[in-house]
């Protein structure tokens, strides 16, 4: 497969620039489900643009982390967006065991806002920081999973070679496998972005709120940083599951570029319909789910062990 | 094509893990159901890979199709709402940990394939055997963990269904004539155990077999 690096850093500069349009996209689709307009697709923008004119206003009690988490959680996410291949070209800054160093970066930033919440002394953010870790913990086993059974089928450690490889047609039951390790991805990306089966971004109830009760003390560009963080995880996760499902060998860079864009905000759209036809799980019920989804990731990593002979 | 056949056993390994995690009853139904469904197909899909008995295959799969995709989760519904039972509350083993059995179960039966020499002989996808006896355990254990009546019919059917599975995957001779009787025998079955779930509920007020135990003599 011909490598063309441009393709890649078109791909990285897209996500900088195109990552708040997601949200955008979602709820103009969750607007157009239930019979309204809706916001205009560049209301993100607006209020990032909003949010970065204001003042910066800090409670007396922090002692640190208040100020520092969201410039850390927005230098992870720009370090982990490194590490895709982007239309599906080998990233430069790719080496062997990089998944992890994808998922520790996802799990610093996520680390940050946690302390962040905890320094306020709030006791809605340390009940939304609690939440946040107990998912965070699930569901980090079953991405764990996901990179497995990648890894298992690619034969390769780097997150690059993982997702742009071809299909390995030796493989009888790859195709099985991949639908179901990218719909656990889905899942797993809709627990990360705190979407609506999960968790609810739209809600004004601190005691139902996961990822906004953490949030609840920002204000100006801090916030600002913070919901561009959340857009650019967003499309990072997103871009991850496209990238699971279109094999490497798919068409030549260009056209692949287009798939993956085209890709990315349909992702949006498949979430923003998501949302729109399903209500929030109770709490109870989220562990269990979350369970069940590392189940099925164990079993799409038996699928492709089974498929190539058990490594014999 | 094989790949049709993979992804028809692949969904049905994970029906597994959503049947052992439902408390719903109607949802529990519906997934049984789900799983008569994909049973037909299957029948189907082998009918394709292996070439000859198309009529045989093609039976098989109607009658799957019409018996364990509609009648029989239609008759489940019927008991559910002349008893009216609606969910399944305080399982003998919590749904989170039979998650985590299932799993294990699973985990058990691809083991058990790998170790077994007849799975891929003659040709079957060697996904079948692991699939049978994942499906065949999930239904022995919620027949084991459940305690209301009509979930252990749930549970011979997800029993059954796993059998199923085996005959038809494998392609073994004369499967047609094995499947039909089955198929009959299922359709009585469900139907006298329909009766007397609601025969016990009458009699009980409810349907919680552990007050079966006291009968004794």
């Amino acid at each position: 497969m011909p490598q063309n690096p441009f393709f890649w850093w078109a791909g990285l500069i897209t996500a900088l620039l195109l990552a708040p349009l997601l949200p955008g996209v979602i709820n103009k689709t969750k607007a157009c489900f239930v019979g309204r307009q809706g916001p205009s697709l560049l209301q993100p923008y607006y209020n990032l643009h909003k949010l970065f004119r204001k003042d910066c206003i800090r409670s007396s009690t922090s002692c640190g982390p208040l100020a520092w988490a969201p410039g850390l959680e927005l230098s992870a996410l720009l370090l982990a967006l490194l590490f895709l291949p982007y239309a599906n070209q080998l990233s430069p800054f790719a080496f062997t065991g990089d998944a992890f160093l994808f998922a520790y970066l996802l799990g610093l930033g996520r680390f940050a806002l946690v302390i962040g919440a905890m320094d306020t002394g709030s006791s809605f953010e340390g009940m939304g920081a609690s939440r946040e870790v107990q998912f965070a913990a699930l569901t980090e086993g079953a991405f764990f999973a996901v990179i497995g059974f990648l890894a298992f089928a690619s034969r390769s450690l780097n997150l690059s070679e993982m997702l742009s490889c071809p299909l390995p047609a030796n493989v009888p039951t790859v195709i099985a496998a991949v639908i179901l390790a990218a719909g656990i991805a889905f899942i797993v990306m809709l627990v990360e972005n705190s979407r609506v089966p999960f968790d609810d971004p739209e809600t004004h109830l601190e005691l139902t709120m996961i990822h906004e009760a953490m949030i609840l003390d920002y204000s100006g560009p801090d916030l600002g940083f913070i919901l561009y963080s959340a857009a650019l995880k967003l499309w990072l996760m997103t871009a991850l599951v496209v990238l699971m499902l279109l094999p490497g060998d798919l068409a030549s860079a260009p056209v692949l570029f287009i798939l993956h864009l085209l890709g990315v905000l349909l992702g949006g759209i498949v979430i923003g319909a998501v949302e729109a036809v399903s209500a929030r799980f109770r709490f109870l019920k989220l562990p269990q789910f979350l369970l069940g989804a590392l189940c099925t990731a164990l079993i799409a990593l038996a699928l492709t062990v089974i498929g190539t002979g058990g490594g014999r | 094509m094989n790949d049709l056949l993979s992804l028809l056993l692949g969904a049905l390994l994970v029906l597994n893990l959503l049947l052992a995690s439902a408390s719903r009853l109607r949802h529990c139904i519906k997934l049984v159901a789900i799983q008569g469904v994909l049973l037909g197909l299957l029948s189907l899909a082998c009918a394709q890979s292996s070439g000859g008995h198309n009529w045989q295959f093609l039976l098989v799969m109607i009658l799957s199709l019409l018996i364990k995709g509609g009648l029989l989760p239609y008759l489940l519904l019927y008991t559910m709402r002349r008893i009216s039972v609606r969910r399944e509350l305080e399982p003998v083993v919590g749904y989170s940990l039979s998650l985590v059995i299932i799993l294990a179960l699973t985990g058990g039966a691809f083991w058990l394939s790998s170790i077994t020499p007849t799975a891929v002989a003659h040709g079957a996808s060697p996904l079948v055997l692991p699939a049978a006896l994942s499906t065949i355990s999930t239904g022995l254990f919620l027949m084991v963990t459940r305690r209301k009546a009509i979930t252990q019919v749930i549970g011979f059917l997800v029993f059954e269904n796993g059998i199923s599975i085996f005959g038809t995957g494998m392609m073994i001779h004369n499967g047609l004539l094995v499947e039909l009787g089955l198929l009959l025998d299922i359709f009585a079955l469900v139907f006298i155990m329909g009766l007397a779930v609601f025969n016990i509920n009458r009699s009980f007020q409810h349907i919680d077999t552990h007050s079966l135990n006291a009968l004794g003599d």
